[in-house]
């Protein structure tokens, strides 16, 4: 049966759609992120293929996406299993038909949703930087967004099952992530690790006795910057998650907002001593996406932890995410440039197990009809076991949906670029101009005249 | 190799969502879930180990 969703007062709309309103600059952090880590010569492809994700993300969404995913109080297809009900899917038109865009929270999530769509479409194109096709990434970005995002988004923020693991089976509040570790990174970075093993490593990324030459990225300057950039846009995703998702009151959006700014330094920090102990210098890239991997944990764990809590977790994800990207590069040959399996897949899910290990409540959570559940002010019993069918769900279902669907994409549309693109780059490749035609080395120039 | 590891991870879920259909008691669920999530790591293993042969082969 649907949730009836309780009064959303004016307050609430307008701190809301401010948040959201700075959502898109955390898409443009990670797009700066993506670029930077990437070759010189692949640059401007990338700019172009984030553009074009997030392009075909929100149009693809607004199509069919939200018609799949819905929100919290809206019609959704029911499965009774022993007497429960499971909300599996959304049951809205497609094309935002009947939707009133007057400040409701369903209004408010669909301008949100078609944010965060795009920014988990984003995601996987850090790991098939200079090697895969424009238009195969446009339309994986499409697969992304119309199908696997919408439906995993339902199950957590729509009102589906994950969501009333609590008010069904007991389990704490249910599955609790208001700011979309599960459903945009790990979501994301999942698509990324299987786009990663379709694709394949660069060319001369593995010699032929397996050792892995580091491909250092082209431009700290905007990848660092990328990182300050994601933090604003943090603030508004985590912020407007928690008010949409779990009924947040808009006061509430300070706490968050210390939280995120916290677990991002201290991702960052703990990646710089770990990097700095172990090669003697901090590494700028690793600081990056240790700083990222703190953002990403802090979206599922920002709403409900003291500030002190959100530091520990925080160094837990950079030294998580610094490990991580150094075991897939070096033990599991998986060629991700940009990070994004481990800094999105590992630092969600820790985020995730992290609601279970620390969050405390202190009051209803609107997303599992936690308005019938008691206020305890402290930890909900079971909750650890929810967030871990979260995972368990996102490993179980998700990885294998995702590979199958961008498998047989791959079979009518080839991800990876011709061997010439490689070698050209794939700005000039795909793009025919490269980013930077002032960095050419004119040989004549240097012939004595 | 790679089909089984995914045929695991498919299972490892069912088997989680079994646990929390079926099995009424607290502590028994959580054997039962967190025997899922095993089965969804060996399913793990084998596709990681299926890739790693597949890059062995190509050199």
């Amino acid at each position: 049966m649907p949730v009836p969703v309780p009064g959303f007062p004016e307050a609430a709309m307008i701190a809301c759609l401010f948040f959201v309103f700075l959502v898109p600059l955390a898409a443009a952090g990670i797009s700066l992120i993506n670029a930077g880590l990437g070759r010189s010569r692949s640059a401007g492809h990338m700019m172009m293929a984030a553009i074009s994700s997030l392009s075909v993300a929100a149009v693809v969404y607004f199509i069919c996406g939200f018609a799949w995913q819905g929100f919290i109080g809206r019609p959704g297809h029911v499965l009774a299993l022993s007497g429960k009900s499971w909300n599996w899917i959304a049951a809205e038109p497609f094309f935002f038909r009947g939707m009133a865009f007057d400040g409701s929270p369903a209004s408010l999530a669909a301008l949100l949703q078609i944010f965060c769509v795009g920014l988990a479409a984003l995601i996987p194109l850090g790991s098939g930087a200079d090697r895969w096709r424009l238009r195969a990434s446009c339309a994986s970005a499409a697969i992304l967004a119309g199908w696997t995002y919408p439906l995993f988004a339902h199950w957590v923020w729509g009102g589906g099952w994950l969501a009333q693991l609590g008010a069904n089976y007991g389990l704490g509040r249910g599955f609790i992530d208001p700011g979309g570790s599960s459903t945009i990174h790990v979501v994301g970075g999942l698509s990324a690790l299987a786009v990663t093993w379709i694709l394949g490593p660069r060319r001369g990324k593995y010699s032929p006795d397996g050792m892995a030459p580091a491909i250092p990225g082209h431009n700290g300057v905007l990848v660092l910057f990328g990182c300050l950039l994601a933090l604003l846009g943090w603030f508004g995703l985590n912020s407007a998650g928690a008010i949409l998702f779990t009924g947040s009151a808009p006061a509430q959006t300070i706490l968050i907002a210390i939280n995120t700014m916290l677990q991002a330094a201290a991702g960052s920090l703990t990646a710089a001593v770990i990097t700095g102990i172990r090669f003697g210098k901090p590494d700028a890239s690793l600081s990056a996406n240790g700083w990222v991997g703190g953002l990403v944990a802090s979206s599922a764990t920002c709403a409900f932890v003291v500030p002190a809590e959100a530091i520990v977790i925080g160094s837990i994800a950079g030294a998580l995410v610094t490990f991580s990207v150094e075991w897939f590069e070096l033990r599991l040959e998986v060629d991700d440039p940009g990070g994004a399996v481990s800094v999105h897949a590992v630092g969600g899910i820790w985020g995730i197990l992290a609601v279970g290990l620390f969050a405390r409540f202190h009051g209803p959570i609107l997303n599992v009809a936690g308005n019938s559940l008691p206020v305890t002010g402290g930890g909900a019993p079971g909750q650890w076991l929810a967030q871990l069918v979260g995972v368990a769900t996102l490993l179980g279902f998700v990885l294998p949906l995702t590979y199958g669907l961008n498998w047989a994409l791959n079979r009518i549309c080839p991800f990876r670029v011709a061997i010439e693109g490689e070698r050209q780059g794939m700005d000039l490749y795909e793009l025919g101009a490269g980013a930077y035609p002032e960095f050419v080395t004119h040989t004549e120039d240097f012939i004595p005249r | 190799m790679k089909f089984v590891g995914f045929l695991l991870l498919l299972a490892g879920w069912l088997l989680v969502l079994a646990a929390i259909v079926l099995l009424a008691s607290a502590p028994s669920r959580a054997v039962f879930v967190l025997a899922g999530v095993a089965v969804e790591a060996l399913g793990l293993t084998f596709v990681i180990r299926s890739h790693l042969i597949l890059r062995e082969d190509k050199r």
